[in-house]
């Protein structure tokens, strides 16, 4: 005696959003159900256990219909964006009839991911490789394969679209995926550091956080690519500007003339003291901390020291001023000063490259300078 | 030539790669009508094409019209090998045929293939001009329509009710022909898919042509079913009620409160008749013993000699011809009302069949309800031989008609309403049931002048009550019955329980409010082959319907109501089992008396256990009943007793009894002699049926807090409903082992229902507090060892809150709604004389001489091929309890709404908006009701009829059979949503799913399911927008009306 078929479709799709945070997470069917059980679902409704393995499976069943959809929220946005369908494919789709605000959380459930497990693709080329060793990161990391599947497999995903794409990043993922203004960010975030491929996994930059990662990212998107500098449709978000990246190269010029770095110590030095505590520190420690962050813009040009640009922030920087004990307050000042007083340098001409340079330079490096 | 029909391709959409190596498909269209086929260019490498073609134009007849549905391929190119079909598109182009239905239909529809399901989508305009045709001999019967909601539709009047239409059509299943051994499963499924169009394009079309000559221009309650016969054929059968509908328009508000005088009668004219009319208060005379009849006509009945004996009327195994219009009224019923029913009865024996498919009435027109009457008969099926000439088909079922029509007489009534006919086949066994609801039906609608105002005002006395009245003659009822006084007006007597097939009606006075009650049985039979089986089977249709009848009446009396509405019971037959579920909502009928317990005594009370056994479930029952009694709010007000009072109230006295009151007087305990002892319902715990009996009732599980359900439109007690709707169809299968008992089959089948309905109360949880309504079960037997059930339903929320604050107030204007609700339908019309003046002069000898020839087919098809045993079918039997309480009524009538009149251009910018400018899919509320709630229905625009076949090979693939049916039903809702939308509208009401036959195989990995659908595409507008209106422009607000009714 067994229930051979067993289904209940709604005019409108009903779909619990728990069940659904349960598929999201990879449980089978019967571990959803112990969740749900031990959830008290059951004495709240006077439901069975049957009754809950019952409705478990038909909804994991109608996510799986609806995953497909979800692989292209607006898969004819680029066709027909100009035309009369510019919303996407889980809005016109026929097949279920789900109300806009459940289908913007479906999609926004769909496309979330956990911080720890991006911490641990972040960087990485998508590819097959990668995929496979995703079992690897689901023990580490305690979530389970299928998730993480599902979580690499949407950064992949929006990778491919985006990656071609004219325009504005964030804007390209939040049209085509129809996500939420901070999730596309994050995504964009993502994207970005996977086509550049920035090395994220070393030891030394484990304590730091997406969240730190992608608001880098978002610095760097806004102020080095090409689409920052002229706000042209044409252009693309995903590649750093190579003119600005050879321009750079003019910077060195601050450590390599002596007079040059001398000056700029003595100004810096001037309008710190009695300002801070690690006076001192920073006094002696100077030349090393300039020709660390020139000698990161000089090498930007090769993309092989793109990747290591955090790393090379954090030894070259960050690293030196916490063994001094310098606080973010220090910091701040100290790369204010250090920005503004190299235009008032006379021989020092590349006063544009500079600031679009240390403007995202300082950004981060406030962003990145936590335990 | 008198049509033309235009059509243009304008776009498509999400289309399936065809061409591998692109990525792409070269997509074109072939547009086919009847025998002509156009086609549109090729649009290569898109998966979105632009085709945007000419208007290619058909000139046809309307009879091809009415009968063909428009046929639109979508193919893919292929310059060296064949073109490769993509899917499918059937448009019913009924709708446009009918001046006051849709106009044009335009908008994104699946395309569909049987194989693959919807393959993208594809952006149509359909046209058609109608030339007027004057011809009288036409075939076709274009602007006829037709309506699948079971009462007078919402912004409509009826003029005219002309009776009961019904028709027929056999073909070959093209699954069984000989070619279908070489041709692909697609080539199969489309030309069944294909068939069944036009067969039931066919059937509208005749039926239409039987309206028309009736001079209806409408079929309300059209209910179309498909027997699938398997090697005999295909047969697609159909009935409804002519009516002549008129649109309620903005002027016609002020004059409707007069009756119309459209059809004066001479026989009505009789001089003293009014004098005889149910005015004059009934016997009350000296009381009489009741005599107890039963009648039985075959010797299982025998066995029927425990308390709730079912009934059989006087009718001999083959209906002799002559019944039909021979039978006069004064012979069987009473001298007390012979004079009114002679007259109503005369006119309404005129026609074949006084039936009415109609389960809801307009007040006042359903003046007394008799009981339900039903028949069985088991066929053997054979093949059909000539399709043009159905003739075995349609004598069977004018046999069930005949039987049901003396059933009906047998307890006075002329008429039978809520009346349905269903199939069970199971090999070549095929069981024809046919069940409704005896009643009679206003006759004052026939008179005219000064009359009227005296029987208006009879009805106002009693429209809380009027139908529980008995219509039978108390001196010469037809099984045994114990009456009392009415509780409501204690001037008619009526009847101790009363079950029907109708909705309850809007008018009734119900105390609390109700519930689904269900009777599930299964039986296992030996397996045996053609008359063998046939007999085996009709032996044991009776007993399962008597104990099916005796498990609704334990569950009834469980939960301490005395009524039950919508009353179906299914039969379904396989190859070892019978099974047997009987649906309905259980009510606490105020004017009824009260239901006595259900008391168990053991036949040996020897041992002391054993006693304590019984009395333990003594008070486990009776436990059961007072938390029901709480639990329904089911606390008529408290009994009191008075020696004497007035025998007839005032008539002022009595237009208070309208409203609520719990006065009490009681002329009663005077005159009801025969109740002297309080009645019980005993069951004896000896027999093992009992034993059964009491553990299916109390198996059954209380709905959990929150919910109610029922299988009728409404919930008494329950008015306000949110716009939050969710309708809803959820099938199991459910595999047995081999070799169960019948009491192991019984639990099984009980347990899988049972749990069904936990299940929907868990999933629509959210919902609370809500009901479910017009639970609609079916089951089958699919396979020797399997039981399905399909459920549709719909669940509606209701504010809870406003229901105990103004639930007093809400009471006293729905009332006044009601009382000017009945003036404005006063003028409904019923056409009992055949005599009336027809506009159309041709219409009434036609229909005589097609009665006649009816009359000699039957004659002549004895049919001595088909094994023909006749099993009883029963007239509900009435059970008796005494009482003297005086009840309160509390007055219950549903908030139904009258569709106001709109200005057309509402309708239009709907339209508008709807195809282009909004960005996502408009969404389509479907909903098995016939109305939509906090919403009022402005237009009808005809009937969606629908019928899908859907195979699969790779059933795993497609998650097994669940995910299989799962995506297969949301397709089908899919589709309905996409036609519905595609007309213009933004609702379905009355929907049903009539056929879902599921088969599979999965040893090969393969499955195959068919599934028709049917119900009224609408436009509704919120209420609360019509009042907002006046102020904003109309566009705007249809627009924010479709933005915001995400439910």
């Amino acid at each position: 005696m067994s229930v051979e078929l067993d289904v209940f479709v709604g005019n409108t799709t009903i779909m619990d959003k728990e069940v659904y945070q349960l598929w999201l997470n990879g449980y089978t069917v019967n571990d959803a159900v112990k969740v749900r059980i031990e959830g008290g679902v059951m004495e709240e409704c006077e439901a069975s256990a049957e009754v809950l393995l019952s409705d478990t499976m038909d909804q994991y069943r109608t996510f799986q219909m609806c995953e497909r959809l979800l692989h292209h929220p607006a898969k004819l946005a680029n066709q027909l964006l100009f035309q009369f369908h510019p919303q996407a494919n889980l809005a016109n789709q026929l097949l279920f009839q789900i109300p806009p605000d459940r289908q913007a959380m479906l999609i926004e459930r769909y496309y979330a991911f956990d911080d720890s497990f991006v911490r641990e693709v972040l960087g990485k080329k998508l590819s097959k490789g990668t995929k496979k060793d995703l079992d690897d990161v689901s023990t580490k990391t305690g979530i389970t394969l299928k998730s993480c599947r599902r979580q690499f497999d949407n950064f992949k995903r929006v990778f491919k679209v985006v990656e071609e794409l004219k325009g504005p990043l964030v804007e390209n993922i939040r049209q085509h995926f129809l996500l939420p203004d901070q999730l596309a960010r994050d995504y964009a975030a993502i994207v970005f550091f996977a086509n550049n491929r920035f090395e994220t996994g070393k030891k030394k930059l484990h304590y730091l956080t997406f969240q730190d990662f992608a608001f880098c990212a978002g610095q760097l998107i806004n102020n080095w690519t090409l689409g920052a500098v002229d706000n042209i449709m044409d252009d693309m978000d995903v590649d750093l500007d190579k003119e600005f990246l050879q321009e750079l190269k003019d910077l060195k010029i601050l450590i390599t003339d002596k007079d040059l770095l001398d000056q700029h110590k003595s100004l810096v030095c001037t309008a710190l003291r009695g300002k801070t505590n690690v006076f001192n520190e920073m006094e002696a420690n100077f030349k090393n901390l300039s020709r660390g962050l020139v000698n990161i813009a000089a090498k930007l040009i090769n993309a092989k020291d793109v990747r290591d640009f955090f790393i090379d922030l954090v030894e070259k920087f960050i690293e030196p001023c916490r063994s001094d004990k310098w606080t973010s307050i220090d910091v701040n000042l100290y790369l204010t000063h250090y920005t503004n007083s190299a235009h008032i340098l006379d021989t020092f001409k590349h006063h544009a490259v500079w600031t679009r340079y240390m403007g995202v330079i300082k950004s981060c490096i406030l962003r990145m300078y936590h335990d | 030539m008198p049509g033309k029909l235009k059509a243009k391709i304008v776009a498509g959409r999400h289309l399936p790669i065809m061409d591998r190596a692109s990525d792409l498909t070269d997509a074109f269209v072939e547009v086919k009508f009847g025998n002509t086929t156009f086609k549109t260019d090729v649009y290569p490498k898109s998966l979105n094409p632009q085709w945007n073609s000419e208007w290619f134009k058909f000139e046809v007849d309307d009879e091809d019209l009415q009968d063909e549905p428009l046929q639109i391929t979508v193919l893919d190119h292929d310059t060296y090998s064949a073109n490769d079909a993509i899917g499918k598109v059937y448009i019913d182009i009924d709708p446009l045929l009918c001046s006051e239905a849709a106009t044009v239909i335009s908008g994104w529809l699946p395309i569909y293939d049987t194989i693959h399901g919807i393959r993208g989508e594809i952006n149509v305009l359909v046209k058609v001009d109608l030339f007027n045709d004057l011809n009288r001999f036409r075939q076709s019967s274009c602007g006829v329509k037709f309506f699948c909601t079971t009462s007078i539709p919402r912004c409509y009047r009826a003029v005219m009710v002309h009776g009961f239409v019904e028709e027929l059509v056999v073909n070959e299943d093209p699954e069984y022909q000989w070619i279908d051994r070489i041709r692909t499963p697609r080539a199969s499924n489309e030309a069944r898919q294909r068939l069944i169009f036009l067969m039931s394009g066919e059937l509208q079309r005749k039926i239409g042509l039987k309206v028309l000559e009736m001079g209806g221009n409408a079929v309300v309650g059209y209910l179309q079913c498909f027997d699938l016969e398997g090697e005999s054929g295909l047969v697609v059968r159909a009935i409804g009620t002519a009516c002549t509908l008129e649109k309620i328009s903005s002027t016609l508000p002020a004059t409707a409160t007069h009756p119309s005088n459209s059809s004066p009668s001479k026989d009505m004219k009789e001089p003293g008749f009014g004098e005889e009319a149910p005015g004059v208060p009934l016997s009350s005379g000296p009381p009489t013993p009741l005599r107890a009849q039963t009648f039985s006509s075959f010797s299982p009945s025998k066995s029927y000699s425990r308390q709730s004996s079912s009934s059989d009327t006087e009718l001999s195994l083959t209906p002799k011809t002559g019944m039909g219009s021979g039978g006069s009224a004064g012979k069987e019923a009473g001298p007390l009302k012979a004079l009114l029913r002679q007259q109503t009865q005369s006119a309404l024996e005129q026609r074949e069949y006084p039936f009415f498919p109609l389960t809801a009435f307009p007040p006042g027109f359903l003046l007394h309800v008799g009981g339900v009457v039903s028949a069985r008969s088991v066929k053997l099926l054979d093949r059909i031989h000539n399709p043009d000439e159905p003739e075995t088909r349609d004598a069977w079922w004018e046999e069930i008609r005949q039987e049901i029509k003396s059933h009906a007489k047998a307890l006075g009534c002329q008429a039978v309403v809520g009346y349905s006919e269903s199939t069970s086949i199971c090999e070549e066994v095929c069981i024809l049931s046919a069940s409704g609801t005896a009643a009679i039906l206003s006759s004052r609608f026939m008179q005219d002048g000064p009359l009227d105002t005296e029987h208006r005002f009879e009805e106002v006395v009693s429209p809380g009550c009027g139908f529980c009245h008995i219509p039978y003659d108390e001196l010469n009822i037809p099984f045994p019955a114990q009456l009392t006084y009415c509780y409501c007006c204690r001037r008619y007597k009526v009847p101790d329980v009363l079950f029907t097939t109708i909705d309850l009606p809007t008018e009734a006075n119900v105390t609390g409010k109700g519930c689904l009650i269900q009777a599930r049985l299964c039986r296992t039979k030996k397996k045996a082959q053609g008359e063998g089986n046939a007999t085996v089977i009709s032996n044991l249709l009776p007993f399962l319907e008597y104990e099916l009848h005796t498990q609704l009446m334990n569950k009834l009396k469980l939960r301490g109501m005395n009524a039950l509405f919508g009353l179906r019971i299914q039969i379904s037959i396989g190859e070892t089992m019978l099974l047997g579920l009987a649906s309905a909502t259980g009510v606490y009928l105020t004017a009824l008396p009260s239901p006595g317990g259900i008391q168990i005594a053991g036949k040996t009370p020897s041992d002391i256990t054993y006693e304590q056994h019984i009395s333990n479930m003594q008070k486990k029952i009776n436990d059961t009943i007072a938390k029901n009694k709480e639990l329904y709010e089911i606390n008529p007000p408290e009994v009191v007793e008075e020696i004497i009072g007035s025998p007839i109230p005032e008539p002022r006295q009595r237009s208070r009894l309208f409203r609520s009151q719990s006065e009490s007087s009681d002329e009663v305990s005077e005159l009801d002699l025969s109740h002297g002892k309080k009645d019980a319902f005993v069951l004896e715990i000896d027999d093992t049926d009992a034993v059964e009996d009491i553990h299916a009732l109390l198996t059954d599980f209380p709905t959990p807090a929150g919910f109610y359900s029922c299988n009728t439109e409404i919930m008494p007690g329950i008015q306000n409903w949110t716009s939050a709707i969710q309708m809803f169809t959820s099938v199991r299968v459910f595999r047995l082992n081999a070799s169960l008992t019948s009491q192991g089959l019984n639990k099984i089948f009980s347990d899988l229902c049972e749990n069904l309905l936990k299940s929907l109360y868990f999933k629509l949880r959210s919902m609370v507090p809500c009901c479910l309504c017009h639970l609609n079960f079916t089951v089958a037997i699919p396979e020797d060892e399997l039981i399905q059930v399909a459920v549709t339903a719909v669940a509606m929320s209701f504010d809870k809150e406003q229901l105990l604050e103004n639930g007093k107030q809400s009471g006293e204007k729905t009332l006044i709604k009601a009382i000017t609700e009945n003036d404005e339908q006063l003028q409904f019309n019923l056409e009992l004389n055949a005599e009336t003046p027809s506009p159309n002069p041709l219409s009434s000898p036609k229909g005589l001489s097609e009665v006649g020839s009816h009359l000699s087919a039957r004659a002549l098809s004895v049919d001595y091929s088909s094994f023909a045993d006749r099993c009883s079918s029963w007239i509900e039997q009435l059970k008796l309890k005494a009482h003297t309480i005086r009840r309160g009524s509390v007055k219950t009538t549903s908030s139904m709404e009258k569709a106001s009149p709109l200005p057309e251009g509402r309708s239009r910018s709907l339209r508008s908006n709807r195809s282009y400018s909004g960005s996502s899919v408009a969404v389509v509320k479907m909903t098995p009701l016939s109305f939509i709630p906090g919403a009022k229905i402005i237009k009808y625009l005809g009937i969606i009829n629908m019928f899908f076949i859907r195979e699969t090979t790779s059933l795993r693939e497609e998650g097994g059979v669940s995910g299989f049916l799962h995506t297969f039903i949301a397709e089908v809702f899919a589709m309905v949503r996409a036609h519905v939308a595609a007309l213009g509208g933004n609702a379905v009401v009355s929907y049903s799913m009539k056929e879902c036959v599921f088969m599979e195989n999965p040893n090969k990995n393969q499955a195959q399911c068919l599934i028709n659908v049917s119900g009224d595409a609408v436009i509704f507008v919120r209420e609360s927008e019509l009042e907002s209106t006046s102020v904003q422009t109309q566009s705007a607000t249809t627009h924010t009306s479709n933005g915001a009714e995400g439910t």
